[in-house]
């Protein structure tokens, strides 16, 4: 079991994160959950970020896993075509590490396969 | 990676690739299974070639139909399923073991190759690096 280290209060819930700002609970997550997650470190979530938020959710739907970086590249290069499916558009999106705060976002576990 | 368009494991002389993972458990009892290709995603996803082998009760792992199970535990079907997702698309299977257990190319959920003992043992000894599960 994840366990608990603080919550963050979104829309009057108090919602569960793990030391590393993961959610506790997959279930708990709403976009408002990401807006607020978001928002928190300072990012503001565009149109651009949300598409491949919801990319992210789909391969979790499809895989149950949240995916590392490369495979991440290829499934948005896939579905939003070769200029968004590069490191370099994630990384500008998402800075530090795009699998890791993607996956974070989209309120799916940290990447298994990412160290 | 390549990108060959051609079915890379039909050669017949054995590819050398960065690491062979080799699955001779089933997907249920035991995390053999899980931890064998949690391993070969970790080496996919720094860009390393891999391949896996399935051997002995690890063909199991392939067969089509497969579920989480009433425990709710995740089952391995969605993990291999994201095996094309890191590019690992080299997968080859013990012709012995599939016949041992009445089973055939075609009951497989994945494309993968049948090798006979001898294929294998060719296989192997191509490797540089290969890990046993």
């Amino acid at each position: 079991m994840t366990t608990m280290a603080r919550t963050i209060t979104v829309e009057g819930l108090e919602i569960g994160l793990d030391p590393e700002g993961y959610l506790v609970s997959l279930a708990d997550w709403t976009p408002a959950v990401a807006e607020a997650l978001a928002s928190e470190e300072g990012r503001e979530l565009s149109a651009a970020h949300w598409e491949v938020l919801t990319l992210l959710r789909d391969f979790y739907q499809r895989y149950e896993a949240a995916p590392a970086m490369r495979p991440l590249v290829k499934v948005v290069r896939q579905a939003l075509g070769e200029e968004k499916g590069s490191s370099i558009y994630l990384m500008r999106l998402f800075p530090e590490s795009p699998a890791k705060v993607g996956a974070r976002l989209a309120g799916l576990p940290k990447p298994t396969n990412c160290l | 990676m390549t990108d060959d368009e051609t079915a890379p494991a039909a050669d017949t002389q054995p590819i050398s690739l960065d690491l062979l993972v080799i699955l001779r458990h089933p997907p249920h009892g035991s995390s053999w299974l899980r931890e064998g290709v949690d391993v070969a995603l970790v080496a996919a996803a720094f860009g390393q070639a891999v391949g896996l082998l399935f051997q002995g009760d690890g063909v199991f792992a392939l067969v089509e139909g497969q579920g989480a199970g009433p425990l709710g535990q995740k089952g391995t079907h969605a993990q291999l399923a994201m095996l094309e997702m890191y590019d690992i698309e080299r997968l080859w299977v013990s012709a012995s073991a599939l016949r041992a257990r009445g089973l055939t190319l075609a009951d497989l959920a994945l494309p993968a190759l049948a090798l006979e003992a001898d294929e294998i043992d060719h296989l192997v000894h191509a490797q540089p690096r290969t890990l046993l599960f």
